[in-house]
């Protein structure tokens, strides 16, 4: 068991890029955790597409044994973060594992409006924020700045701000010293009953579901009986240990420290990040706080271009669960696209994230439609039903009310870019709160805008807009009524519920117009003529039309011709194959997905 | 025509002939010719003999076609020298149809008259348009007045088969200028034309240029010219018989019925391509290859397929599609009926059941339906030890 005052626990909350795993590299070689020989460039993200995206999805966590200048060794527990908005609970779960954080933002870029976002959460979580500054060596680096910045968030003198360089190695001496001074030792009662937070979990095809966890009063000794209080389910600890970054296992852990257990729990969502481990023998009174379970909040059906590969999309889905028990899904049945997957996602990230890994990791072809939100509509019965895809949403008839839900918003930019965003944000039914200066140059903005409205593209158009400046962060807030409707898309005179969406009434009409007039460039002409139609109900309120092909024959065709041709049209069918049928209509697969990014011309 | 006649072809034995030699290679072409080259005339019509005298001896020939390239733009007596050859070793038959491509520039009467003497009785001018601006545009030689002339040539020597081949839709033409081609080609009372549209082929300085940014033909505008062609050519009594081909009855070209009607025919020459004991052939496509192997004694093959079972049915209804009588119906047409995309194109009249026979009611979408065609997989034979 290790010496509470000798434990500095903490956190690295930086923006993607900002240069968080390549520091986490040099902690890990400062302090011997690994030797160069081990050392695999930023260790810390293990995935691919982590290190291809240079982001963290995963939390993970490393003990590290630190020499300090007053000749006493430390234990350095880093937690890892996840770096994205999509994540925020599972942030805050880490968070409450430390009693520190360093704020790290890039000596060029400044703060983003996720650090800052994070930075809240770690004030509130009451953490003692260390700020820093790293990538000095930067040709573009002006700390002065971005030190100004982050004591405009924290307080403080931008005098005291570290400076380093992750690369380099520049400053992480001093970074170490200061953690060691600046970050309160745990503070547990080794004598209450046990009580641990399991911040994060994972599942390894050998052992089952690791979990992560921070003791925080009493003991946890391997082989104990355990209570997971938000569950209320009990299991022994198997194997509990610390990450150096290797497991190594160990009989006892004590208030303040971090390490793993392994109970043989095989399923991920038995065991719920935020959960209060405690002995079955002698129960907590009380579960630590914060304990919450993660809510999808963004749904988008996934369907197999090819319809044999449905069961292979189910083991997929199920496979990429067994690590991520925020995924959730559904059977869902489409006429246009047949038979696929309701999937529910924590935001516009994790989506993104999803879908890719089941193409990539699975080579599955994979028709995403337009990404909606979990409407609540109020029946004409005054019973409330939530509903997270346009098909489900019941007849004008049958409800009296809709709801959406809204998130609150927060934009750091540059002051220049204020009125585009300004506009861009009205545009989108948005109600602008504050605006509150970081420093001259950057302004942080905040609101509250409808879900649905950024779920699309908000991002991508505000990045364009502010030419990659800006950065946003958002989190649920309220459910709101508005006026909506449902807008469906009718080819040939069938709706295709993959084209159909929940748009507010000022926008119906526009939705209509750019998804048939993007359709009528994206279908093919066919053998007769396609309508493709916007129907409110059964209101027509837009109309295009395809004309059928008139001429689709080669010119010549003699003797000398047969084989070649034979093997030309071959060609072209195969081509073919890769449409989709929605009645009796060939629709290429990238209609899909292009009529479904609907506002890029703005 | 009837089915029954159009069918009929198939029992037919025919023969091609490549001629590779032109003045110049047309900026549209994409077929194994060569401008320049005339000095290998003589070596080449050798070799093609000697491919001849080594083939395998048939019943003499009921149709034998010498295409190219420009028949029309080699020596006379070259062109004797292959039917004597073809005399030699196949026979030729006392109706057959010897027909040969011409060019209005290389042709007279007294051209006209010799190969009359020589046994052919059918001849088909490159005639293209009747627009000065489109025949430069297409990169032709010749100007319209020397089709009235080569045709009227023909007819004095006594053809009684004269056909022309018209190409629409290339950029430099309009509706006026089309219509204007067609009034004048009707004048001339052809027994047959040939009709196309201009197809820009990869690898031809057309396709190069289209590629490059250059404006392409518009399918929907040739669809117009198309249906004004089909228009015009029937009021002076010339009746379709395949897609791009309409004929006075009885003046179809035999050799081509015989190639839809899935009939077998030999092939001479480099490029040219064969269908003979089942298989479909081809011959290397580069003149100076072609001549070096014949010399060397060895075999002009650059490749073959057996055609069988039921790639030999899809195989008829390829080739028989195209032409407006269609095919009997038989497993392949049962098989495409029954199938999702045999009823769309059923309900999108493109194609018809009638009579025990299919047919392509839309030609200018013949495509869209040999795609479903050879994407038909064979019925199921079951266990009924019909297998």
């Amino acid at each position: 068991m290790t010496d509470q005052s000798r434990i500095r626990n903490f956190s690295i909350i930086a923006h993607i890029d900002h240069g968080k795993s390549t520091l986490a590299d040099r902690l890990l070689e400062k302090t011997g955790a690994v030797t160069e020989r081990e050392m695999r460039e930023q260790l810390l993200d293990s995935m691919d597409l982590e290190r291809e995206r240079g982001i963290t999805i995963k939390a993970q966590t490393v003990r590290l044994d630190y020499e300090a200048n007053d000749g006493q060794t430390y234990v350095l527990n880093l937690i890892d973060t996840p770096g994205h908005v999509d994540f925020s609970y599972e942030v805050s779960r880490s968070l409450a594992a430390c009693e520190g954080a360093l704020l790290l933002a890039d000596a060029a870029q400044g703060v983003q409006a996720q650090t800052l976002a994070n930075s809240y959460l770690a004030i509130e979580a009451g953490l003692e924020v260390i700020p820093a500054i790293n990538k000095i060596d930067l040709p573009a680096a002006d700390p002065d700045r971005v030190a100004s910045e982050l004591t405009g968030i924290i307080g403080g003198s931008p005098n005291d701000v570290l400076r380093m360089s992750a690369k380099t190695g520049e400053g992480v001496d001093d970074l170490l010293e200061t953690l060691v001074k600046e970050v309160p030792p745990p503070q547990g009662d080794l004598d209450a009953p046990l009580r641990a937070l399991v911040f994060d979990s994972y599942f390894d095809a050998y052992r089952g579901v690791v979990c992560y966890v921070r003791v925080v009063d009493g003991r946890l000794e391997s082989g104990d009986s355990l209570r997971f209080m938000a569950t209320k389910e009990v299991h022994d600890a198997n194997e509990i240990g610390f990450l150096r970054p290797k497991a190594q296992p160990v009989s006892t852990m004590g208030p303040g420290d971090v390490g793993y257990l392994i109970t043989g729990v095989k399923e991920i969502d038995r065991i719920k990040v935020g959960d209060t481990v405690t002995s079955s023998r002698i129960l907590a009174t009380d579960p630590l706080p914060g304990y919450d379970e993660p809510k999808p909040m963004v749904f988008s059906g996934l369907f197999p271009t090819d319809g044999d590969d449905f069961e292979d999309l189910r083991e997929a889905l199920e496979k990429l669960r067994l690590n991520d028990s925020s995924l959730v899904w559904e059977p869902e049945t489409s006429k246009a696209l047949g038979f696929g997957f309701r999937c529910g996602f924590l935001g516009l990230l994790h989506m993104e994230i999803v879908r890719e890994r089941l193409e990539r990791e699975y080579d599955l072809d994979l028709v995403a439609t337009a990404p909606s939100v979990a409407y609540r509509v109020t029946l004409t019965d005054a019973t409330v039903r939530e509903i997270r895809s346009p098909q489900d949403l019941p007849e004008s008839t049958e409800r009296s009310s809709i709801a959406e839900p809204y998130v609150k918003a927060m934009i750091l930019t540059p002051t220049e870019y204020v009125g585009p965003i300004m506009e861009l944000a009205t545009s989108r039914r948005a109600i602008v709160g504050n605006m509150t200066y970081l420093s001259p140059e950057r302004v942080e903005l905040d609101f509250e805008i409808p879900l649905a409205e950024i779920v699309f593209d908000f991002f991508d158009i505000l990045k364009s807009r502010t030419k990659g400046y800006a950065s946003l962060d958002y989190e649920p807030a309220s459910y709101r009524e508005a006026d909506l409707v449902k807008v469906d898309i009718l080819l040939n005179g069938q709706p295709v519920d993959a084209f159909s969406a929940i748009v507010h009434r000022d926008k119906a009409q526009d939705y209509g117009k750019k998804m048939t007039g993007r359709l009528r460039t994206l279908i093919p002409r066919q053998l007769f003529d396609v309508p493709i139609q916007a129907a409110i109900g059964g209101k027509i309120i837009s109309r295009e039309t395809v004309k059928a092909t008139r001429k689709d024959v080669t010119a010549k065709c003699y003797g000398g011709d047969i084989s070649r041709k034979k093997k030309l049209l071959q060609r072209q069918k195969e081509g073919k194959k890769r449409m989709k049928m929605v009645g009796s209509v060939e629709v290429p697969q990238e209609a899909f997905v292009a009529a479904l990014k609907v506002d890029d011309e703005l | 025509m009837t089915p029954a006649e159009a069918d009929r072809f198939a029992t037919y034995a025919a023969a091609y002939v490549h001629i590779p030699f032109c003045s110049a290679v047309c900026p549209y072409c994409d077929f194994a010719v060569v401008a320049g080259q005339d000095h290998l005339a003589e070596r080449y019509v050798s070799a093609v003999c000697t491919e001849i005298a080594s083939a395998d001896p048939w019943r003499p020939l009921d149709a034998v076609y010498f295409g190219g390239g420009t028949p029309s733009h080699i020596d006379t007596h070259l062109l004797g020298r292959v039917l004597d050859s073809l005399s030699a070793t196949h026979g030729l038959s006392a109706a057959a149809e010897v027909s040969l491509e011409a060019n209005p520039e290389d042709f007279s009467i007294e051209r006209a008259t010799r190969l009359r003497e020589l046994g052919f009785n059918r001849v088909s001018f490159g005639a293209q348009s009747f627009d000065d601006a489109v025949l430069i545009g297409l990169g032709r030689r010749h100007v319209p007045e020397d089709i009235v002339a080569s045709v009227g040539a023909a007819r004095a020597a006594g053809f009684d088969d004269v056909s022309i081949d018209l190409i629409y839709g290339s950029t430099a033409e309009t509706d006026e200028s089309w219509s204007r081609s067609l009034d004048r080609a009707e004048a001339l009372q052809p027994d047959h034309v040939s009709c196309y549209a201009l197809t820009v082929e990869p690898g031809t300085p057309f396709g190069r240029s289209v590629q490059a940014g250059a404006e392409a033909p518009d399918p929907d505008i040739q669809a117009d010219r198309y249906e004004a062609a089909d228009h015009a050519f029937s009021d002076i009594g010339l009746q379709r018989y395949e897609v791009s081909n309409w004929a006075r009855p009885g003046h179809e070209c035999r050799y081509n019925l015989t190639v839809w009607a899935q009939g077998e025919y030999e092939a001479y020459g480099n490029g040219a391509h064969g269908y003979r004991n089942g298989r479909r052939f081809r011959n290397h496509r580069r003149l100076d290859a072609y001549i070096d192997r014949i010399e060397d004694g060895g075999s002009p093959r650059a490749g073959q397929d057996r055609i069988e079972g039921w790639d030999a049915e899809l195989d008829r209804l390829f080739v028989g599609l195209r032409r407006s009588v269609g095919v009997s119906a038989g497993p392949g047409t049962d098989t495409l009926l029954s199938s999702e995309e045999g009823r769309m194109l059923t309900a999108a009249g493109v194609i018809a059941a009638q009579d025990g026979r299919l047919l392509v009611s839309k030609p200018l979408l013949t495509d869209a339906v040999h795609r479903s065609v050879l994407a038909l997989t064979a019925p199921n034979v079951g266990d009924d030890g019909d297998a």
